[in-house]
């Protein structure tokens, strides 16, 4: 759906983003996260045509940046980092207005589709003005939908929303998702990219790592698994340690911490050991690291010459 | 056409319910149309017509006065000599008008940031730029050329045929119906590159309201005998601006540019 090659933008002496390369298939939730002046907006407007590369090439649902840019917008819906609407107009009026931009067929019942999904409907005839924080990015929610994009860009769809109203869009982009349609999301949210995302990207001007959650976990700290005792751990480290499988053992109170390549196939002959050994096991599990960890981690780890 | 037709629909449906710019579009031109009606009726014709004893004093101070005043009483020479400056004074509408639409359209779009999705749908920019031209333009035009109809049909009621010629002088025309849209389409020009620039749509408002200013001295000096407004000024001003409208139309356009108002528009 989205195919990227090299692509660099630059204003004057900053480069926004560089050298960027990516293969966003159909159907996939791709997250894509960095700090703020990371270059996401940038890439989203690169990608939605409203600004031209410096070097390089995109092509959005099969049609080529910089040459079939009207193609483009007419088959992807964005949600922009504020929500920009007509606060003197209605939430239907606004609606109608993007339907008719937007060449949509039944504009009526496309707009009526979507105010009632999003729990709009009966504010309709209200100006946008009137409206919660929420009310509006759901209205803006609303207006990158009406013409069925087969991609939506949603820049920080929860930025700013108290945690209901995050809550509701997140489920509602949950919802999207399992209707097939590709979602490219920028956040700050680590959790809400952790909970939504196929794929992630760690953005700073250039792609840090790309992979899945799990996998980011996984090359960045290994797989840890943590075994909890009833009493004190440290005399049973030398137990742990002994095993040529475990790596960098240690005791932590009463729970032991230690890397497995394949926790799957290594557990039982550790648990084993232990109860040997007179260890009272009382649960054994797969150490997470939040993906605020990894994030942090990657970002933080500039590479010469930065 | 959909879309400009959309575009100009949005405008006109956030900024009228602006009262400033409401108030731009309808209590200027009535203004424009009491002034002259009361000088009308407040000049005595008639048998109650006065003879001004040194008209060629005043006709030495405002030497066109002359030409406007052959074969007329002191009075009525007065009162031409007055309608020649209060039809001029048409000429601010197209430019007021516009100017106070255009940079609450696109300077109110700017702020409340809803230029972006905006640009991001699949109009041209050469369509979402008509569609706010033409919504700042109809208005001004129309307002005009609907209140010069009216002023003209007044001042044939109160008068007769006795002032009605003077006010529909070929030139008057060509003035109100040709330079007046010149002007208007400036105007925009002007507030479109002003609107760039700026955050705050009563600082654009006022800075387009540059273009005003050569009406306004063009009024002056007629009040003060420096200038004539005749034809040979009507159509000057027409040249000047059609020259104005193409070079200005160029660069609104060149501004006017998604990646430009993106990421250059402060």
């Amino acid at each position: 759906m989205i195919q990227t090659e090299a692509l660099t933008k630059k204003f004057a002496d900053i480069t926004a983003v560089e050298n960027l390369t990516l293969n966003i298939p159909q159907g996939e939730v791709f997250g894509f996260l960095g700090p703020n002046g990371a270059g996401k907006t940038t890439t989203v407007r690169l990608l939605t045509c409203l600004i031209s590369p410096t070097s390089g090439r995109a092509s959005v649902a099969g049609f080529e940046v910089g040459r079939q840019n009207i193609d483009i917008r007419r088959v992807v819906g964005i949600l922009t980092e504020t929500p920009g609407l007509y606060d003197r107009l209605s939430a239907e009026r606004n609606l109608e207005i993007y339907a008719h931009l937007y060449e949509v067929k039944d504009i009526p019942g496309q707009v009526e589709k979507y105010l009632r999904m999003l729990g709009l409907w009966s504010r309709r005839k209200d100006a946008a003005g009137t409206f919660s924080k929420g009310m509006k990015q759901k209205l803006a929610i609303a207006r990158a939908l009406l013409h069925e994009p087969r991609l939506l860009f949603l820049d920080e769809p929860t930025a700013g929303l108290d945690p209901e109203a995050a809550k509701l869009v997140r489920e509602f982009i949950a919802e999207l998702r399992t209707a097939g349609r590709t979602i490219f999301i920028c956040t700050h949210n680590l959790d809400e990219a952790d909970r939504l995302c196929d794929r992630i990207a760690v953005f700073k001007s250039r792609l840090r790592v790309l992979d899945t959650p799990a996998g980011l976990r996984r090359d960045l700290y290994g797989r840890k698994v943590v075994i909890h005792l009833a009493g004190e751990a440290e005399p049973y480290l030398a137990v742990v340690t002994s095993l040529p499988f475990a790596r960098e053992p240690e005791a932590v109170d009463n729970k032991l911490v230690l890397g497995l390549e394949e926790p799957e196939q290594h557990n039982p002959d550790i648990v084993r050991a232990l109860v040997a050994a007179g260890a009272d096991i009382q649960f054994v599990g797969e150490l997470r690291h939040s993906l605020e960890d990894i994030y942090l981690q990657i970002v933080s780890e500039e590479p010469a010459g930065e | 056409m959909d879309k400009v037709k959309t575009i100009m629909l949005k405008e006109w449906a956030e900024v009228f319910k602006n009262r400033l710019v409401l108030f731009s579009v309808v209590f200027l031109p009535l203004i424009f149309i009491a002034l002259p009606v009361i000088t009308i009726v407040a000049v005595p014709t008639g048998e109650e017509q006065v003879e001004i004893p040194n008209i060629e004093e005043e006709t030495e101070i405002f030497p066109g006065m002359e030409a406007y005043c052959a074969d007329l009483s002191g009075s009525e020479c007065v009162v031409v000599y007055t309608l020649n400056l209060y039809t001029f004074m048409f000429m601010i509408l197209p430019v007021a008008i516009p100017v106070t639409i255009a940079a609450y359209s696109i300077v109110g779009e700017k702020t409340s940031r809803s230029l972006e999705p905006l640009l991001a749908t699949p109009i041209t920019t050469v369509e979402l730029l008509a569609g706010k031209a033409l919504s700042a333009i109809v208005p001004a035009v129309g307002a005009t050329w609907i209140s010069y109809l009216i002023y003209v049909v007044l001042v044939g009621v109160i008068s007769g045929s006795q002032f009605l010629p003077f006010v529909l002088e070929p030139w008057w025309l060509l003035a109100i119906f040709v330079v007046g849209p010149l002007l208007t389409f400036l105007a925009v020009c002007v507030s479109i590159m002003v609107s760039s620039r700026v955050t705050d749509p009563r600082v654009a408002e006022q800075l387009s309201m540059v273009v005003i200013l050569p009406i306004i001295l063009i009024i002056i000096g007629q009040s003060i005998g420096l200038v004539l407004i005749d034809q040979q000024l009507v159509l000057f001003l027409g040249l000047l601006a059609l020259v104005l409208d193409i070079v200005l139309g160029y660069i609104s356009i060149q501004i006017f540019q998604r990646e430009r108002i993106l990421t250059q528009w402060k």
